[in-house]
Formats: C-alpha cells, structure tokens, sequence
C-alpha cells in the first residue's frame, strides 16, 4: 500500500465549475481558455511542494497530460489521481442519443461488446465486466505513460451505482484498475458512510474514499456525525474535499475542523494563484504539525 | 413502507431509480422498460423484478405509489392507468404534451385524492424556495418586472436521434427547458394571463425550436420576458436565472445564490439591510438522506413521500404543471401567428433605406413563418 501525499492539487477551478456562483465560474473558465494558463498553475503548485494532481478526465486534460509527458524530467514524481468519467460527456451524450447508443459512442470503433450493445443483445455476465474495461481503458488513454497510482470513480457514477445496488460494479471497477493500471481503486461519493458498506460487502477493504468533509456539514449525506465515526473507526483511507465548503468557510476555520481529524490521509484542494496554494499547503502543514 | 415501481430507464429514469430505491419509507418493487439489454443489467446485478409492458406490471404487482419517467408522449396513457388503480403518482415534467388531458388527469387524481406531483425540480432547489419566501412576505413591495433566462449545452450540432429532438414526441427546447423556466414564474410570480411576441428559433435542430424568446403579461402592471436556448455551451449545465424587480428592489436567483437589492427597508426583516443581501446555497439547503447529482432530486422524492404519508398536496401537481403547459401552448401558438411589424415606414420623415433594409427582414420572417406552418409534424 502506497502512502497518498497528504496534500492533493483539486482541478474545479480550472473548468468553471464552482459551487457558490456561477459568475465565479465564468470568469474562472474565461481565465483557464488556455491549457498554458492552467500548467502556469500546476507549476506554481508544483513549486510550492504539490506533486499530485487529482483530475477528471475531461477532453481539456488530453492537453495537460501531453505538457507532462513532453517535459517529464521537470516534475520528477509527479502523479496523477485521474477521476472518472467525466459525467457530463455521457449526460448530454445520452440526452442527445440515449442511454446504450451514449455509452456505445465512447467505446473502441468495430468493437464486439459495442455491437452487441447495439443490438440490444443481453449479456453474460463477463461482457458487463468487460464493457466496464472498455470504459476505463478510454477514460485512460489520456494518461498513457503517465504516473497514475491511484484513480478515482466519480462520485456522480459511484452514488447512481450505489442508489441502484450495483454493487457489483464496484468491485469490477477496482479489479480493472488493479490488474490493467497496477493502481489503486478510489471512490469519490457523497453518502460516504452508506458508501464503505458497499464496498465492504463485495470485498474492497480499507477503501481509498474521497468525500466532502467540512465544519459545516455541506453534502455530507447521512450526517456530520456519522462522518467523524466513520473517520475515527480507520476502516477506510479519506480524502477530505470541499474542506472549504466552496468558499463558505474562512480558511482558518475550515482547516482547522479537518486536520483535528488525524486519520484523514490527504486532503484534496484547487486554487488559482500562487499566494492561495502557499497558504493553504502552510496552514495544512502548520494544524497538522500541533 | 411504500411500494413503488419505476416505468422508463432513460437518463430522468435511472435517476430516480437510483434515489426511490435508497428512501427509507420506499420498497423498490419492480422497474419497466422496453430495452432488455438494461432491465437484464440491473436484475442480474441487483436482483430488481423487471417487466418489459408497464401494464402487465401494474397487474402483477402490488403497489402503493408511481415513478413516471416515459418520454413525455407516453405519460398520459401510463398516468391515467395508474390512477385508475389508486396509485400515488410522481411523474417526470413536462407531463405530457397536452395542457387539456393534464388538467383531467389533474382533476382524476384530485377527486380520488391521491398525491400528484411533476418532477419539476427547481421549485426544491433552496435558492428559488427563499426566493418564493421573500416574494410571499413582499419584500420587494410591488413587483412590475421579471426577467426568466434559461441556457445550456444539449444542442450543439445538426444531429439527434432521441425522443428530444422529435417535436411531436415532446421533444425540443420549448418543452424540455423553457418549461422549467415557466413553471419557476408560475411558483414565484403567478401565471401569466397571456403572452406576445413569442420566437421560437432554430439554430441546429431541424425539427424542433433551439432558442424561445417571449413576452409574458402578468397582472396590471407586471410584464414579463421569457429567454432560453438549449444551444449555448457556454454553460457547463441547464442554467436557470430568474430577475425580478420591485418598487422595493430587486432579486436576482440562479441555482448557486440569490442576491436581494433592497432600496430601504420599511421595518426590520431577519439579518436584510439596505443594499445587497448575498445567500448561498451553502447555507440555505437543507441536506438530504442520499445525494445523486443535487439536493432538489432527493427532496422532491421524499417531499412525494411525506405528502403521501401526511396526505397533503404537493408542492409541483399535475394542475401546476399542466398550467405550464399551458403558457408554453401560448407561445407555440403565438410564435405561430401572422404578427403585424413596426418599421420605418411607421414613422413619419425615417430614412428610404432603413425602410428597404426592414421589409427584406419582414420579407424573410414571413417566410420563417410560412415554413413553420408548411412544415410537418409541427403541432399549431
């Protein structure tokens, strides 16, 4: 079992997604137009000590990854934590085809699960197992030769999956990036504790799981409480996100709530400038000293 | 508990799957759809009783209460099925495609007082619910405008293949994002007693309207203006706003945060000031037991179960929501009338060639016009 860096570098910002307002998230995606204005950012991070990047796998990323591998010997260790699928290329694209010719689009051209599909053919248990490679393995391409240690399912997929009792799919999930990527299986979600059930129940034991985890409570579905149990009891490995609670919570305050919990692992944030990040790492570095 | 079943898979469908099977007051009994491929999916992996004919399922299967989420065209026939067995009934909007059948289902469900209610989502959405607040206690004292825009990406390019894109199956903009921007000034404002000047634009889409831009008359005094295109990227998601002015100020809500502008303040009220007052929807919304893609999913599911176990109305009714298909069959009919244009040549001493470059345009609008009601399918 590898150790995760206790600090992670968040990408929200950098597709204008932002939680409390979307004039904030405009004018974060008019900023980050340009994939070099996001490697600026990446490289402050980077100079400030943050060797992971925790990223969906939107098409933009395609861009950032090709910058890292071309120039490999200026980030020695650095790792990506790719998050997929991005959720809102399968959205549309179901809105737009519908739900089988959506998940077909994105699967290899002439492939045989995908034809099938096509068909409408129902399938043996082995063609679900390996439609979800298929997927993995496109979700992945973006990161070929890249370091990619641990690799998360995104909340959106995982909470639907565990609404529908699929948990099946977890383990499938966690088998494929095993066995084809030699990483570790990570699970982003919003119902963490109803989450580590699952995954306990079809064999994924001390999970990697990313959650919300902030003084406020914010999307942190059944409860503040049953949140701190779950993290005292060390039956999984936490990823605190949304510490700040989007912006709701002076800095200070925020952190000050995750890191009196010792056996949170890493906490995952995005900023976008220097001065940002260099006081995030030190008072995450300072709270985790005391 | 609560014995529910799921009719129709898509994209709404799957959704609500997922959040009915986790409420705590709800068994999950059976799902139904017409593609074998998913329904052997999920009873292979879940073990859920699937059926490919919701009627034999309503036959076979002993339950409580109804999750709609057919393409919009099939909604009546399994709606109506349901009621006649005594089924509480959630029903994905726009519900149905016709305004009449929506209020005699609406008056079916009223008379043998069972619960109804039209997944219009953003009546749960904390953001619009304090808007609906403050409106109700007149903090903005008379309202004599309001603005409603909805943008987003779901039509990009020439293309389609679903239910969506078919304008008589339901398909779109006008039924699948104006009317959420509809049914919110219905909630918040009231329902306008008419509506001019409506376009329904195309941009990509050769069956169906892109883009609805509308006037909408409220009460004396109050007008309104309708703004949505489903063809705009530049939002990451369906993007809803609502601006609203007062004699006393001025709302602005979207889904992320609501910004009130008060000119003064009569008498105290709560922690408001003069000037702007920013809330966020971090502090407004309430969590919810499960959470898949936002709150307003969850709570509307569990709102559907709390009035049928109070045996209280819902917050978004069949009646409610045939009132929006009703402004939208306004604007389809307007958009559709010949309309009378002002131009230059209306005003006395306007320039000769500003008067020639305004009849090439009206030229070319009467022929949108007549290719609107030339072309096939396209309901009047």
């Amino acid at each position: 079992m590898t150790a995760m860096d206790p600090i992670l570098f968040g990408d929200n910002q950098f597709f204008g997604v932002n939680h409390m307002s979307e004039g904030k998230a405009r004018a974060q995606a008019m900023r980050f137009r340009d994939t070099a204005a996001v490697i600026g950012v990446l490289d402050e991070a980077y100079a400030e000590g943050i060797r992971t990047f925790m990223c969906t796998t939107h098409e933009r990323m395609a861009e950032v990854c090709d910058h890292f591998r071309e120039n490999r010997e200026k980030y020695p260790g650095y790792k990506f934590y790719p998050c997929m699928p991005y959720a809102h290329k399968y959205a549309n694209a179901a809105a737009e085809r519908g739900v089988l010719e959506a998940v077909r689009s994105f699967l290899p051209e002439g492939n045989a699960v995908g034809a099938l599909l096509r068909g409408g053919v129902s399938f043996a248990r082995k063609d679900v197992e390996g439609l979800a490679e298929l997927l993995v393995d496109a979700e992945m391409k973006m990161f070929a030769g890249l370091e990619t240690p641990v690799i998360f399912l995104q909340n959106v997929a995982t909470d639907f999956l565990l609404g529908l009792g699929f948990d099946e799919a977890f383990r499938m999930f966690a088998d494929c990036v095993r066995s084809r990527y030699g990483a570790e299986p990570g699970f982003i979600t919003m119902n963490a504790p109803r989450l580590l059930g699952a995954l306990e129940k079809v064999g994924i034991d001390n999970p990697i799981i990313c959650a919300n985890i902030n003084k406020i409570g914010f999307r942190m579905c059944g409860g503040q409480p049953a949140y701190e149990e779950l993290i005292a009891q060390g039956r999984c490995r936490m990823v605190a996100m949304s510490v700040f609670a989007s912006g709701a919570l002076p800095p200070e305050e925020a952190l000050q709530y995750v890191c009196r919990q010792p056996q949170i692992e890493s906490i995952v944030f995005g900023a976008s400038s220097r001065r940002n990040i260099a006081h995030t790492r030190r008072l995450i570095e300072e709270l985790r000293a005391q | 508990m609560l014995r529910a079943a799921v009719v129709g898979l898509g994209k709404m469908g799957l959704s609500h799957h997922s959040i009915v099977r986790m409420h705590p007051q709800i068994e999950l009994r059976a799902i139904c759809d017409t593609s074998s491929y998913v329904l052997d999916v999920l009873a292979k992996y879940t073990g859920v009783r699937t059926y490919a004919d919701w009627r034999e399922m309503l036959a076979q299967e002993p339950l409580d209460c109804l999750f709609v989420a057919t393409p919009s065209r099939y909604h009546a026939g399994v709606v109506g099925a349901a009621l006649e067995r005594g089924l509480h009934v959630f029903c994905e909007k726009p519900f149905g495609l016709d305004p009449q059948e929506g209020y005699r289902l609406a008056d079916q469900a009223e008379q043998r007082q069972l619960v109804n209610q039209v997944g219009y989502h953003f009546r749960f959405v904390a953001t619009f619910a304090e808007a609906k607040r403050l409106l109700d206690r007149q903090l903005l004292g008379k309202v004599h405008h309001v603005r409603a825009e909805a943008y987003g990406p779901v039509v990009l390019r020439p293309k389609g293949t679903t239910w969506r894109s078919q304008s008589a199956e339901g398909g779109g903009c006008l039924f699948d994002y104006a009317c959420h921007a509809i049914d919110l000034l219905n909630y918040l404002i009231g329902r306008p007693r008419a509506v001019s000047g409506t376009v329904l634009n195309r941009v990509f889409s050769s069956d169906v309207e892109d883009e609805i831009y509308s006037t909408l008359h409220f009460s004396e005094g109050l007008q309104g203006q309708l703004a949505t295109n489903w063809s705009d990227e530049t939002h990451r998601k369906m993007s809803v706003k609502l601006s609203i002015w007062g004699t006393h100020g001025r709302i602005n809500v979207d889904r992320q945060e609501i910004q009130v502008y008060l000119r003064e303040l009569r008498q105290p009220f709560e922690s408001f000031k003069p000037g702007w007052n920013i809330r966020y929807t971090t502090e407004l919304t309430r969590p919810v037991w499960f959470y898949l893609r936002g709150e307003e999913y969850s709570a509307q599911v569990d709102h559907f179960v709390q009035c049928i176990a109070q045996g209280t109305p819902a917050l978004s009714t069949f009646r409610t929501a045939s009132d929006t298909n009703l402004v939208a069959a306004l604007m389809r009919r307007d958009a559709g009338k010949a309309r009378t244009l002002v131009d230059p040549r209306n005003i006395a001493g306007a320039p000769q060639e500003a008067a020639e470059a305004s009849t090439r345009r009206s030229r070319s609008f009467a022929r949108t016009i007549f290719d609107r009601l030339t072309s096939p399918g396209q309901p009047s």
